[in-house]
């Protein structure tokens, strides 16, 4: 196994004891956060969200969490502005984000879609290189400049030797850490980032969360929408917890992430340990026993009791 | 906050520059160099294409006739004097202004492609796609045979307009704007066009207006005058220009409208602006030269295989390369059945399809 930066190691005694004292606290590094507030959103005659207010404080990684159609692709494209609520508002560090000139909102927050691809023969660089728009007059070529930081972007991600490639050509795992590399090459204050773990193998994975972390503790604003419980518990301050449109939780990790939220949440059981090597949250997973399926009050004496044993934090 | 600042970060990757080796090989060409070799081989075919033909003209007498024209003494170039009044006339009345239009033509059908294949995120999207031209060619028809009286280019370039606005109008009725939808309503109003047009030739013509209404449908440059090169030239100018400088903006839409919104793009916009802006390119270049087709779909391609997709060498390049391509197609219809004359619109078409074909087996094998 070849161990990558993190979580054969021990994480840094900051973030072992960080449950407490996350980086989210008054005295957090400046940087730039971004606030929704009461946001609407409706699709197809359908209210996709209902009055989510969320917070992604500078110099945190927070998770987006919510089942399938819970609304967390809507959430991202409202607080990136690429869609627009019927109600509510988002603030980028106080001032109004759709106010905003689109050129300087590019250069302060960037956006990583779900899945992109082009029939386009574009190169990875060409692809990073995007990332610079932002920056550049639409006359204007790449500076050397832009090519540097697209060269630095594609280093971060762990595909420096990729420039040349076909975007076409490259896995899904590449992919995504390309378009995560153009999102950085827009040297973004605040990310938001969905389903940044998805196509990726379990050693992408964790790198590329790693990375995340690293970016927050430069000062960005981290706000990922994941399907694995456990990267969230692994990896990030906060967690927001969407359910049906409406967020039903939010706040530090290991308060939000209980075996009852997840049990109303996601409907299955979950037992919270602690990682044996990174102190972190680690959530075990198992279908409801049948019994509590059809009365959800119920729950079976020999799972309670395992639970006890089994839950250091309980 | 930059990436300076945390330069230490190592990640190792899944498959660590397994392909390293193979890259060099495949850079692109530099887009300045093909622009040079692109723009040197169209100056050389127009004065040799002018000088292809039955008045046994050769290129350095079409130089000479040329600069005389244009108030330059032909002898300090190097070029031949003393052709015939006839002669003369060929190349200048005739020849010049033909393949002129034809290099226009090509040059603003191939940039539209260009820019409506990165729109519509649709390798295989160009002008024809959005209706004008059969929009255009109702127009046209429309003119000829029910002798509306309205100058034959205004005619069908009013009608390649109307068919835009119809296809955006009923795209956006639809919903959102989307590349499918636009697609889909471009393939409607296209449709009802040319079969009102057909409705029209077949109640209305007789006699030699079929052959007319067939150049015109098939495409023709065979009526080209300098003021054909007026028209094609300043919407070249007016139209073209703005989206030739296009290029950074339409690299933003690789990834679709999101991403191209998150890089601080204004897609509605842009979309209808540079729409607009080849709506009115290709409306003015059907009213002079009929539907030629295959120009707009196969030349942005082609030169995306030479140089790479970036837009801001493939719109400049595409422009080039459509004008020689038009250039050599004129010149084959105009010569190769000689003295018998066929519409363009089949050279395009023989020559397109197979290397249509080409492309698509090289995308399955991609694939």
């Amino acid at each position: 196994m070849n161990p990558i930066t993190g979580p054969a190691q021990p994480l840094t005694s900051s973030r072992r004891s960080g449950h407490a004292a996350t980086p989210a606290s008054p005295a957090a590094p400046p940087g730039v956060s971004l606030q929704g507030l009461g946001l609407d959103y409706r699709a197809g005659g359908k209210l996709i969200l209902d009055g989510v207010d969320c917070d992604v404080p500078a110099g945190t990684v927070t998770a987006l969490l919510g089942p399938n159609g819970a609304g967390k692709s809507s959430l991202l494209q409202l607080l990136g502005a690429v869609a627009v609520p019927h109600t509510g508002s988002v603030q980028l560090n106080g001032s109004n984000l759709y106010a905003l000139r689109r050129k300087e909102r590019a250069r302060q927050l960037a956006f990583v879609e779900q899945r992109a691809d082009t029939d386009l023969p574009l190169t990875v660089l060409d692809v990073v290189l995007l990332g610079r728009l932002p920056y550049r007059s639409p006359l204007a070529g790449s500076s050397d400049e832009d090519l540097g930081v697209a060269r630095r972007s594609l280093t971060a991600v762990g595909l420096d030797s990729f420039t040349q490639r076909r975007y076409g050509t490259l896995s899904g795992g590449e992919r995504q850490r390309v378009q995560l590399a153009k999102a950085l090459a827009q040297e973004p204050e605040v990310l938001l980032l969905d389903e940044p773990t998805n196509h990726l193998d379990v050693n992408a994975q964790l790198a590329s969360m790693e990375l995340v972390r690293s970016l927050a503790a430069g000062g960005v604003a981290v706000l990922a929408a994941l399907h694995d419980i456990n990267i969230a518990a692994a990896y990030c301050d906060q967690v927001i917890v969407l359910q049906e449109g409406k967020v039903v939780a939010a706040g530090p990790t290991p308060e939000v992430l209980t075996p009852d939220l997840i049990r109303r949440v996601y409907g299955v059981d979950a037992v919270v340990l602690e990682h044996p090597l990174t102190g972190r949250p680690l959530v075990a997973l198992c279908p409801l026993p049948e019994a509590s399926l059809r009365t959800a009050s119920a729950q079976p004496s020999s799972r309670a009791s395992a639970r006890a044993a089994a839950s250091p934090a309980s | 906050m930059s990436l300076r600042e945390h330069p230490g970060l190592k990640i190792t990757t899944t498959a660590p520059g397994t392909f390293a080796g193979s890259l060099s090989g495949r850079r692109p060409m530099s887009g300045v160099l093909c622009g040079a070799v692109l723009l040197a081989a169209l100056v050389a075919s127009v004065l040799i294409t002018v000088s292809i033909g039955p008045a046994n003209l050769s290129p350095l007498q079409v130089l000479g006739s040329i600069l005389r024209h244009l108030g330059l003494r032909p002898e300090s170039f190097g070029a031949a004097v003393g052709l015939t009044a006839i002669q003369d006339g060929i190349v200048w009345e005739l020849r010049l202004p033909r393949l002129l239009t034809a290099a226009l033509v090509g040059a603003g059908l191939a940039v539209s492609g260009a820019v409506m294949q990165a729109l519509t995120r649709n390798p295989l999207a160009d002008p024809y796609l959005l209706g004008l031209s059969s929009g255009a060619s109702l127009g046209a028809v429309a003119v000829l045979l029910l002798g509306a009286a309205v100058l034959l280019p205004v005619a069908a370039f009013a009608g390649a307009m109307a068919a835009m606005a119809l296809t955006l109008g009923l795209a956006s009725a639809l919903g959102v704007i989307t590349p499918t939808r636009t697609v889909l309503a471009g393939l409607a109003v296209s449709a009802l066009a040319s079969a009102l047009a057909s409705f029209i030739i077949f109640f209305s013509a007789q006699g030699d207006s079929y052959r007319e209404v067939l150049s015109w449908l098939m495409g023709s440059l065979a009526a080209a005058t300098w003021g054909s090169v007026a028209i094609t030239g300043v919407a070249f100018a007016l139209a073209g220009t703005p989206v030739l400088l296009s290029g950074r903006i339409l690299d933003g839409f690789a990834f679709g409208d999101i991403a191209a919104a998150a890089l601080g793009l204004n897609v509605t916009a842009i979309r209808w602006l540079l729409l607009g802006g080849t709506a009115v390119l290709t409306g003015a270049m059907v009213s002079v030269s009929g539907s030629i087709g295959f120009v707009g779909l196969i030349l942005p391609h082609a030169v995306r295989l030479l140089t790479g997709a970036r837009h801001r060498a493939l719109l400049p390049l595409s422009a080039l390369a459509g004008a020689l391509f038009m250039v050599w197609a004129d010149t084959l219809a105009r010569t190769l059945f000689d003295p018998r004359e066929i519409p363009v619109g089949i050279i395009t078409a023989l020559l397109g399809a197979p290397v249509f074909i080409v492309m698509l087996w090289r995308w399955r094998n991609a694939s």
